[in-house]
């Protein structure tokens, strides 16, 4: 597909993303979404968690488009909640309370603000501008990937979620197999077999990935929440409406403009999604400023480019999962599972197959985006209220919702009772520093890996060769190879300079 | 040093290290009773995939045991909400899981505008809300409003239970 093509598939996208009722499913989204990205103890993937059953009623063009709004509308919130309040709740808002909370604190709590909404604003368009630039070539490219492909990618998602994210490589993978053992409860896909349902009729289904993501995401989070619920919670500071004057703009568009760079291409890969393109965008940023020397104190650069980086990394993490079908965060796993529960797979046929759908999901992408920078800007006063919510509500609503929904899926109360179960692992691992999204991923992306690796295998008449007879696939475990080795070639390296400087002290960790 | 229990106590985390254990053994077990040969197609059967997990997560339970020992501890998860300086309140924990499947009991029975808003009040008292008049209203205003969005206006069957018969 040439660029005019795809042009003109955006503009029949528009079409679709501007009729009155998707209209009115992005602005619902975009509004649960702010609201969301708000509200302490709820992150996008929760929401995006809790809302799955809702979209058993509305037809899959509909469901997307509410979905990217609370994609996009949960980054806008999040930096909100850090600035006013300095506990971000999700990884991607973590940089904004290093430098929005001390410029809030100093009283230009609305400059801080208007530099990160303008900064998601300028980072979501330009991150789906690359999106559409990128993601039907890269479906093109994609459309010849086999089995043994497939499979590596996957592995090499499993990998870097589980060596990438959080400081330790076995509590990642720990994480990564309760996903998996998940994953396979069932009949199995070629052959029929049942698989650890231990006689249960209700198990032969497999465990609905609604019931794995609300489990993990609302009940474990509610529940560790519960254990250690912060009696008085934090006042938030007051502030007005979010204006940003010459001065500002003149040290924010460079940012602004930086952050995508940074933010798009770590979102498409399987790094964690915008933790480290925020970091990256800040010590950038910090490293460019001429005002170094307010950086901690309340730079406005600090909030503007690892904003930017943040929303663009959502778009990055779009065309992953959109052309191969590539979850790289938790939103997007999640998405990914409603994807299939309509029938639907992502991958490179889906710019083919489903045309109208993808294009109206990045037109609305756009559509939401203008929305939620005319909901941000004169409305952050109101937002902000919503950090005085009683905690006792919002926990037992979380709750309440997590059991609908899962109720919702099969009308069957051994799915609760599964619900809960899966909830208090989701506790233990939050209380043990195992990461939530290697579980996740294994449990989503598990059977579709198991069944890439048979059919490759089928191929070759099982040869184990089968995996590795595409100069792609090998390339991919190349990559493998070197993500897992890193850590041991870092810890020689350290040893040689050490050896090579002595006496000098290295600084560990 | 004296006694076992403060050892344990220091090392908690050997209780993850058993779960994973378990769950190795359950799914080994499992493979070890299938009858694979009714219908195996291709030379990679439904018995590979269970097999190879099942001894990642002997290993991975092995490795991180290890770990604890020598002084390894995962990083509880911080957040808004959380203030990881108070001791765990475990009583809190117990009572929500308790009035969540106090939920899965009564829902079939009751319908879900009852046992719904019934859950929502339990969860807000244990989590220490004690407005008697405010939590029942929003309770049940929130219990019936997405029984209705639910049932009536996204077309999703849900148990409403004798109190909506007669409504």
């Amino acid at each position: 597909m040439d660029m005019a093509n795809s042009l003109s598939s955006l503009v029949d996208g528009f079409g679709t993303a501007l009729s009155p009722g998707n209209v009115m499913w992005a602005a619902l989204g975009v509004l649960l979404g702010t609201a969301i990205g708000v509200l302490p103890g709820i992150g996008p993937a929760m929401a995006v968690a809790l809302l799955l059953p809702v979209t058993y009623g509305l037809d899959p063009t509909a469901a997307f488009i509410m979905f990217a709004g609370i994609y996009y509308g949960g980054m806008f919130g999040g930096s909100t909640t850090s600035i006013l309040l300095n506990t971000p709740g999700e990884t991607a808002a973590v940089v904004a309370a290093l430098e929005g909370h001390p410029m809030a604190r100093s009283g230009r709590g609305a400059q801080a603000l208007a530099a990160a909404a303008i900064g998601h604003f300028a980072g979501g368009m330009i991150g789906t501008i690359l999106l559409v630039v990128l993601a039907p070539t890269i479906a093109e490219w994609a459309v010849d990937m086999g089995a043994a492909d497939y499979f590596a990618i996957m592995v090499l998602a499993f990998v870097a979620v589980t060596s990438v994210l959080g400081n330790s490589r076995v509590r990642g993978f720990a994480s990564l197999l309760i996903g998996l053992t998940i994953g396979m409860v069932g009949l199995d896909a070629l052959t029929g077999q049942q698989r650890l349902t231990f006689d249960v009729l209700q198990l032969a289904d497999g465990i609905d990935v609604v019931i794995v993501a609300v489990g993990l995401f609302a009940i474990g989070e509610a529940l560790w929440v519960a254990l250690h619920l912060r009696r008085r919670p934090d006042r938030p500071i007051p502030v007005g409406r979010p204006w940003l004057g010459r001065a500002e703009l003149r040290r924010t568009w460079k940012p602004w403009l930086r952050g995508p760079l940074i933010g798009f291409p770590f979102g498409a890969i399987p790094a964690g999604g915008a933790e480290i393109p925020t970091f990256l965008s800040y010590a950038t940023e910090k490293r460019l400023s001429r005002h170094r020397d307010e950086f901690g104190k309340g730079a406005i650069e600090g909030v503007a480019g690892p904003e930017s980086a943040a929303s663009a990394s959502a778009a990055g993490t779009l065309a992953s999962m959109l052309t191969l079908g590539l979850p790289t965060t938790a939103v997007a796993a999640v998405m990914l599972a409603a994807f299939q529960s309509y029938g639907i797979q992502p991958g490179p046929l889906l710019f083919e197959r489903e045309s109208e759908l993808v294009w109206a999901l990045i037109a609305s992408l756009f559509v939401g985006m203008a929305m939620l920078l005319v909901l941000n800007l004169p409305l952050a006063p109101i937002w902000a209220k919503l950090l005085r919510v009683p905690r006792p509500y919002l926990y037992a609503g979380i709750l309440f919702f997590a059991a609908v929904g899962a109720y919702a899926v099969g009308g069957e109360t051994l799915d609760l009772v599964i619900l809960l179960i899966i909830g208090l692992v989701g506790l233990l691992m939050r209380r043990y520093g195992l990461p939530v999204l290697p579980a996740v991923l294994g449990a989503i992306l598990g059977p579709a890996a198991e069944l890439q690796m048979r059919r490759a295998l089928q191929i070759s008449d099982g040869s184990v060769s089968g995996l590795f007879d595409t100069p792609f696939s090998v390339g991919v475990y190349a990559l493998i190879a070197a993500i897992v080795a890193w850590p041991l070639v870092r810890r020689v390296l350290r040893r040689v300079r050490r050896r090579a400087t002595p006496g000098a002290r290295v600084p560990r960790g | 040093m004296t006694g076992i229990r403060p050892w344990l106590r220091e090392r908690s985390e050997l209780g993850v290290c058993a779960l994973l254990l378990v769950l190795g053994a359950l799914v080994l077990g499992d493979v070890l009773t299938m009858d694979v040969d009714i219908e195996q197609r291709g030379p990679v059967g439904p018995t590979t995939m269970p097999t190879v997990v099942g001894v990642a997560l002997l290993v991975v339970a092995a490795l991180l045991a290890v770990d604890v020992l020598r002084g390894g501890r995962g990083e509880a998860e911080g957040g808004e909400d959380i203030d990881l300086a108070a001791p765990g309140d475990w009583r809190t924990v117990l009572l929500l899981a308790g009035v969540f499947l106090g939920n899965a009991v009564l829902i079939e029975p009751l319908g879900l505008p009852a046992s719904g808003a019934l859950m929502f009040w339990g969860s807000a008292w244990v989590l220490g809300s004690r407005a008697y008049h405010r939590d029942p209203l929003i309770a049940a205003v929130l219990s019936v409003a997405t029984y209705v969005l639910f049932d009536s206006l996204l077309g999703i069957p849900l148990p409403g239970g004798p109190l909506m018969e007669v409504l």
